[in-house]
């Protein structure tokens, strides 16, 4: 069979299924071990990646934020300080402290890194290169990113530690807490491309969804950050409140792949957000060459994951009362109202013949001007009660003589 | 369909394994010496005072009662979405008003303080 340069993965695909046919195999066992070597390639590039690479790369980016060089001794510009981290981790001893619910404690880890592993199940690389085209491909993906919630209460209740158990119970409240508007705004990228598969998405967007729904992917990227646990929103493991939170019984190996979950799962953020948002691997020239489109996705997810680290390096730590306020009193009405704006405009601007691009741009920048105008009324009105001014007018007038805003 | 979800089937379990085989690694080639002060709870040298599994702030649950309330009735909407571009202008707006049910629910929760964080 000739080999097909303009499709070369769809074309693979078809080669491997011929030779293993031609073999004398079954069409079904030919199925079967296609989706277990695709599966294994999948899994061991991406955790290589995300153990070796970009724990390196996250860990010499932060440096330079820091004003720090980073790791730099073993091998050129330090490059295999992953693989020195982790001999280190398998040479460390094991504990398991007493009184912790063994089963439990050890399956955590092993769960932390299946989720985040799962979740590349349905991420298109390039066309015809995806390990599973889904149909329920978004409702797929947060149920499994549930898993990983889950393993972390599993760690922080199995390890009979107070800070673990705090841990674990601020997971409780604040990672399913920010689920919600994840889900919802969901909804809009689905609505626009009419599936939720993930490949049908990634067809829907001739204009990035990222111009025409800026506020649903905001909210989007905001609520992955609290998914993942991390900086503004890493107080399921402060170190300098609760110590190291849900993992702070587990050493060796399990710590480590806590760590490598960690991880893995910020750099998912980063390709989740580009084949929801960011159009996935299209971009010039990737229709005719699909190599060019794998070239595109990596670039796409590397330079998210940096916007991941970004944010990571440059905000504090917010408080538990905070976060909750941020999410149910701020994101999740403000998802609510952009499903129902983006579901009512669209339909309009379908029926008057307008064009869609513009009309939803238009929507999101007015929905972003009334968000902060109601932040600021609110910000009045806790100013006021905070300072005990009762009239509005008395506050205007003291605000006016304090200083600023 | 039934190919797609075998690559998951697949996946998943791979995902496990590799997960566990440095995790073995590690059992075999770490050093093996536990004595109590070592597999006691870590606290920052205090010692741990009383049970773990206490009753815990109920707080938390409160806010993990809202949340299967609003998860279960997203994954509602999920249909509606899926089957937008087909919908009438009309049917559209049925949808809007489940949301503005939902919405009416955040509000009563808002109300009855139940997202203060006390």
């Amino acid at each position: 069979m000739e080999f097909d340069f303009n499709n070369p993965f769809g074309s693979i695909t078809r080669l491997l299924t011929d030779l293993l046919l031609g073999l004398g195999l079954d069409q079904p066992l030919v199925a079967f071990i296609l989706a277990v070597v695709g599966a294994g390639i999948l899994a061991g590039a991406t955790l290589t990646t995300a153990g070796v690479f970009n724990i390196w790369l996250e860990r010499k980016v932060g440096a330079r934020f820091q004003d720090r060089l980073g790791p730099n001794r073993v091998g050129p510009f330090g490059l295999f300080q992953g693989i020195a981290d982790a001999i280190k981790l398998v040479l460390k001893e094991d504990i398991t402290p007493l009184g912790a619910d063994k089963v439990v404690f050890n399956i955590a880890p092993l769960l932390a890194v299946m989720s985040v592993v799962g979740l590349w199940a349905v991420v298109p690389f390039a066309p015809q290169l995806i390990g599973a085209d889904l149909n329920v491909g978004v409702l797929y993906v947060v149920a499994i990113g549930g898993v990983g919630t889950l393993s972390v209460i599993m760690a922080g209740w199995s390890s009979n530690n107070k800070y673990a158990l705090l841990g674990a119970l601020r997971t409780v409240a604040m990672l399913i807490s920010f689920e919600i508007p994840m889900v919802l705004v969901l909804l809009v990228p689905t609505m626009l491309a009419g599936s939720m598969g993930m490949v049908a998405i990634v067809d829907g967007q001739d204009v990035w969804y990222l111009l025409m729904a800026p506020v649903a992917a905001l909210v989007f990227f905001i609520s992955s950050l609290a998914e993942v646990g991390r900086t503004p929103f890493d107080l399921i493991e402060a170190e300098s409140e609760i110590v190291a939170g849900y993992n702070i019984e587990y050493s060796g190996m399990k710590f480590g792949m806590f760590m490598v979950a960690e991880f893995f799962h910020s750099f998912t953020i980063g390709a989740l957000f580009t084949v929801l948002f960011l159009g996935g691997w299209r971009g010039p020239g990737s229709e005719t060459f699909p190599l060019l489109g794998l070239v595109y996705f990596i670039a796409k997810t590397f330079f998210m994951y940096f916007v991941v680290m970004w944010v990571r390096y440059t905000f504090p730590r917010v408080r538990i009362d905070q976060v909750m306020a941020l999410n149910w009193k701020f994101l999740t009405p403000l998802a609510l109202v952009i499903v129902m704006t983006t579901a009512v405009v669209d339909k309009l601007a379908l029926e008057q013949a307008l064009p869609r691009t513009p009309v939803h741009l238009v929507l999101n920048i007015a929905l972003i001007l009334l968000t902060i105008l109601a932040l600021q009324a609110y910000a009045r009105a806790l100013r006021r009660k905070v300072e005990g001014l009762p009239e509005p007018e008395a506050g205007e007038v003291a605000g006016a003589a304090i200083g600023p805003g | 369909m039934l190919d797609q979800w075998m690559f998951v089937a697949a996946l998943l379990p791979i995902g496990l394994v590799m997960a566990a085989s440095p995790i073995l690694a590690g059992l075999l080639l770490a050093p093996r010496k536990p004595n109590a002060v070592k597999l006691s709870t870590y606290e920052c040298g205090v010692e741990t005072v009383g049970e773990t599994w206490v009753q815990f702030k109920v707080q938390y649950y409160i806010y993990a009662l809202i949340f299967v309330i609003f998860d279960i009735e997203a994954v509602f909407l999920f249909p509606w979405a899926v089957a937008y571009n087909q919908l009438q202008l009309y049917m559209v707006l049925e949808g809007v008003l489940f949301i503005l049910i939902l919405g009416g629910g955040l509000l009563y929760a808002w109300r009855k303080g139940a997202l203060e964080w006390l």
